[in-house]
Order: C-alpha cells, then structure tokens, then sequence
C-alpha cells in the first residue's frame, strides 16, 4: 500500500537509524546555509557598494555629496542634489497621479463590478506590470509626449503664475511626462495590494453600514476606506519605492539634463538615470561618485520600502477593538439605572 | 412598528446624497477606464510599429553592425532572441533552486524565529532594490575585482539576483497553502521529513510554484538595467556565456537612437517581439494559477 511505502514501512521513525536521519539533517542544515548565505551576500554588497563610493563621499562630504547642486562632470564637481531632487520629483508625480488612479481600480474591483468582468478587468490592470520599463520609455517618448505637448504648452501658458508650473520651456522630455509614465508603471502593484487589503474588509462593516440607509459610496466611504487606509498607504509607499528605481524609462524620458528643476514641464535628471547615462565611460573619481549616488538610491528606496512593510503589517494585524461589547455593559452604568430589565 | 413609517422605499435617500453617490462611482469607474486605456495604446503601437519589421529573415539573421545601407543589410535581430533566451535561462537555473530553498526553509524550518525574521526581511528589502543596482553589484563583485570585463554569465548572475527574491517571496506565499494536516499526515505515517518536502509538500504547491517562477522568469526578461554593465552588448550570436552577449533589451536601447530609419524599425520590431514573448509567459502563469487548486 503506497500509504505504508512512504513511511518505509513499520519501521517506527523512534528505532529510526542515524543514517536513515542523514538526509533530513542534510537537508536542514543545507537551507539554513543557504538563507544565512543570501543574508552574507547582501551584506557583501553593501559594503562593496560603501567601499566604492568612498573615494566620492571622501573628497566631498557625504552631505556635500548628496546635497549640493553641482553635477559637473566635465569639471569633476560631483553635487548630486539634481539627481535627488529629480528623483523625488518624477516619483511624487508618479504617487499623485497613480495612487489614486490605482485605489479608485481596485474599489471598482472588489465594490463596484459586475462579477462575471471582474476577471478580466483585474487581469488587464495586472498586464500594465508585464511591459518591459524600456518599452514604456520609448512608447512614452515617441507616443505620448509629442501628443501631450501642446496640452501641456497650454497648462504653462494659463498658468504662469503659479511658481512650478508656468514659465519656462515645455519640452518634449520632462518632470511631468516622466511622473506620468511612471504612474503607469506603478499603478499595478498599488492596485493590487489595495486589492487584497479591501478584500479583507469584513462584510460585517459594510453590511452595517448598508443597513443603516447609506449610499453604495457613501459605505464604501465609512465602512472600507477607513478600514484600508494603513494598507493603502503600505501600498503607496511599495509604489513610490518602484518609482524612485526605475532607470530606463527615466532616462529616455526625463531629458538628462543635471539641473534643479524648476518647471514642471522642463528637463531634469534622477539617481538612476545618471548610472545608466554616465557609468559605461566613467573613470574614477566619475565612477566613485556614481557609486555613492547609486548608495543614496539604495538608502532611499531601502527607507521607502522598510516603511511600506511597517504599515502593511500594520494594516494585516487585524482591527481590534479597544473594548468590547461586554466590557462596555460591565464597567457603564445603564442608561436610567433604576428602572425595570 | 407601523409599516407607512418605516418602508424603505428609494425616496428616503436625499437626491444630494444620490447625486453624490453617483458622481463618486462615475469617477471610480471612469478611473479603471483611465488605467486601461495606456495598455491598449501601448499595445497598439507596438504593433502599429514593430508588426512591419517581422520577417522570417528577422529572426534569422544577426544584427549587422552596418547602420548606413538600405534596411536589406542592417540584419535582423537573431542575437538579441538568443542572447535573452540564454541569459534568462541561466539566470532562473541559479535564481529557481536557491529561491525554493530559501522559501522552503523559511516556511518548513525558519517558521517565525528571530534568524527567519531577518532573512524575510533582507529578502523584502532585495525586492525593493532598483534593478540597476544588481548589474552595480555584480559589476563590483566580478569585473571591478578580477580585472576582466563584460560576459553573458555576469548578465546573467545580475539577473539571477532579481529574480531571487520574486521567487522566493511567491513561493513562500504558495508553501504556506499547503495545508498543515497534509504535511502531518505524511509525517505521522512515519515519512522523514526530506520525504514529505520533496514528495508531498513541493508536488501540491507545484502549481502555484510554476506560475511565480513564470513571473519572474517574464519580469527578468524585460529588463534592460541589469544588463547594461554586466553582459555588454554585441552582434554576433554567442552561445558561450564567457564573452559579450547580445540581449532583446540592450538591442531595442540601442537601436532606437539611430539616425537610420531602418535600425530604428528593427527596434520597435525588436520591442514587439520582446512584448510578446513576455504577455505569453505572463497569460501561461496565469492559466497556471487558476488552475492550481491552492488559493
């Protein structure tokens, strides 16, 4: 019987031998190496990457470095503050853009949609993660921003007044067509997480809410969104962790130029942008200062996502409430005491 | 209760209140509409521009390096499909197995003790990294250090550190399906525990497994950053690993600044082949997933 073979037979696994045990021991010790040695190769990198950088950060200050705005190359001056700034720049836009886009997609999806496209239209949102970034670049580049320009002539037109918008020279590649397309690139992964953290709304809540006489959005507004909001938020910062690293589509999109920005529709430059453009050719003191850049990028996204886990493992602890119903009746006196039960 | 005070017929609910309700899921649903629109124009496009440039000499012939003759002499695009399909498959060979085994420790042996905490996390934090800095790390740990230069196998180590934790994260999930009784089972019939990994354990969530092995199996291969310092870039097609290798995305970086109007069609080619191959390992996984009787 195949139930008996797989016990090897009526042998007890007490009277087991030691050299019947081997392979488990072999096993356990063998994949406990193996996680302790991911561990070691992480922390390898790290402190190759450091070690790299140092020449950089040594001629420079690690603030001098990271926050003065001087990217010169020609003139080995290596202030990466323009990285920085068009980094957080191009995925701020990204996160105002695509958040909310992504959010408004999964509500669809799990309050709003007829259950027989719910399939499709989850598959369809999923595909956007399965264009590589270079096709997103050159689509955005070639497609999107020519057609965009003259809208966006006009939006620095009507609002030059207003500091970061109007003003200045639309340009083909820019903040602003960089934002949005990374906004596309994140909108899969926000919308699937804020997904699966609606999913887990109890039907209790809105149920009770419905009960009550409120409006489709009126409980997806008192009963849902309340309820996700820590995974919403885990799941904004995974998305704005994607944006801050993503390199291809940014360097074709963002127009190279190390500069602050100071228009929204101008060109600017980002960390990751800058080691693809200049690491092929770059010697030395060049080469060091893209290392500490690409050490910042690390920091960065590195905070970004220790941050995202923190508030989805928040928002997975499931909502307790302070009190419950029998500890209310216990410790509160009821309304017009004295009366009869 | 009388009945006339208390029905609850439609009019209850103030017209402002449904007026809002119905702004609200207009927006909602004119949202999704938005999110979908940018695959089919990408989509569109591609086909609008590569479908042109498919030929069966497209994809038998190498890239030439000549960018100044008729579109006849530029070649196709041979080692670029070569070069991804043998860096990628490299790649997942050391990604895969190292991937399942860290999977399979955290959930079988690690569980929620201090040591497995902190592999979990390094591993989130490595899905986490930017792509361009697994091609800096490989860059330093292998040509900085021996002196040599680019090599398809460097490419494919790059990427094979992508991949890791997209694996192993996906399989974690899908092991921890696996029902507890199934393993206790297995174990109270007497089996050793290597057994009841490899023969119950790892079968059932074989399924699950495929589909996120597929994934990052498709995700690796559109990568272009990894690439751009560790495998270099070439024409000829290579089989061995150890020298320059071609890759679909490097081929479509590079081509598309061309001043050729040919090379530039042989890009978006290039790119629609490199969608193509990724939707169809994308829609396989996912015909996987489904039927998985797991989750």
């Amino acid at each position: 019987m195949e139930a008996a073979s797989i016990g090897g037979g009526e042998r007890s696994v007490l009277k087991r031998s030691p050299l019947a045990r081997l392979p488990d021991r072999v096993l356990r010790y063998g994949l406990t190496a193996l996680a302790a040695s991911i561990l070691a190769l992480i922390v390898y990198f790290f402190v190759k990457l450091v070690g790299e950088a140092h020449p950089a950060f040594a001629k420079f200050g690690v603030l001098g470095f990271t926050f003065d705005n001087n990217w010169n190359v020609s003139a080995n001056q290596f202030g990466a503050l323009p990285l920085v700034v068009g980094t957080l720049i191009t995925s701020g836009l990204a996160l105002i853009i695509g958040v909310p886009v992504a959010v408004a997609t999964a509500l669809y999806v799990t309050e709003l949609c007829p259950l027989r496209i719910r399939g499709p239209v989850t598959i369809l949102i999923e595909l956007l993660a399965a264009v590589p970034s270079v096709v997103y670049g050159l689509w955005g580049i070639f497609f999107l921003a020519p057609k965009l320009q003259p809208a966006e002539q006009w939006v620095a037109d009507k609002l030059s007044f207003v500091p970061f918008i109007g003003g200045g020279l639309v340009t083909i590649p820019n903040y602003f067509i960089t934002g949005l397309v990374l906004a596309i690139m994140i909108l899969p992964i926000v919308s699937s997480i804020s997904r699966e953290v609606m999913s887990t709304v109890p039907p209790d809540h809105k149920e009770a809410a419905l009960g009550l006489g409120a409006t489709r959005w009126e409980m997806i507004r008192m009963a849902v969104l309340p309820y996700c909001r820590s995974g919403i938020s885990g799941a904004a910062m995974l998305g704005l962790g994607r944006a801050i690293g993503e390199t291809i589509a940014v360097t074709i999109l963002v127009g190279d130029a190390p500069v602050l920005g100071d228009h929204l529709f101008g060109q600017g430059y980002s960390l990751a942008a800058a080691i693809a453009n200049e690491f092929g050719e770059a010697q030395e003191l060049h080469r060091s200062a893209l290392f500490a850049a690409g050490l910042v990028l690390f920091v960065l996204t590195l905070l970004v996502n220790v941050i995202a886990r923190l508030l989805v493992m928040r928002a997975e602890r499931s909502v307790k409430p302070k009190r419950t119903a029998a500890d209310f009746a216990e410790t509160t006196p009821p309304l017009g005491a004295g009366a009869s039960a | 209760m009388s009945a006339s005070a208390h029905t609850l017929d439609r009019f209850a609910v103030s017209t402002r209140r449904r007026r809002k309700d119905r702004f609200a899921r207009g927006t909602v649903v004119a949202a999704t509409v938005v999110a979908l629109v940018p695959l089919v124009l990408i989509v569109y496009y591609l086909l609008s521009k590569g479908l042109g440039s498919w030929s069966p000499s497209f994809f038998s012939t190498d890239p030439t390096g000549n960018t100044f003759f008729a579109a006849s002499s530029i070649g196709g695009i041979k080692s670029a499909i070569l070069g991804t399909i043998e860096i990628v498959a490299v790649a997942s060979a050391l990604a895969v197995p190292i991937g399942l085994g860290v999977a399979v420790w955290l959930v079988e042996y690690g569980r929620s003790s201090r040591f497995a905490q902190t592999v979990r996390f390094f591993v989130d934090v490595l899905t986490g990294v930017p792509s361009i800095m697994f091609g800096l790390f490989i860059y330093i740990a292998l040509i900085v250090g021996t002196g040599s230069s680019y090599a398809g196998y460097k490419g494919a180590f790059a990427l094979a550190l992508l991949m890791l934790p997209v694996v192993t994260r996906s399989a974690e999930v899908v092991l921890l399906l696996v029902p507890g009784p199934l393993r206790e089972s297995a174990l109270a019939l007497g089996a050793p525990r290597w057994k009841v990994i490899f023969k119950i354990v790892l079968p059932t969530a074989l399924p699950g497994l495929l589909t996120g092995i597929l994934l990052a199996i498709a995700r690796a291969a559109g990568e272009t950053a990894p690439l751009l310092f560790t495998a270099g870039a070439t024409m000829k097609t290579e089989f061995g690993l150890g020298g320059f290798m071609n890759s679909l995305p490097i081929q479509i970086y590079t081509d598309v600044t061309s001043p050729t109007t040919a090379v530039v069609n042989r890009a978006w080619g290039a790119a629609l082949t490199l969608v193509v191959m990724i939707l169809l390992l994308n829609l396989f996984a996912r015909l996987l997933a489904r039927r998985s009787s797991l989750g």
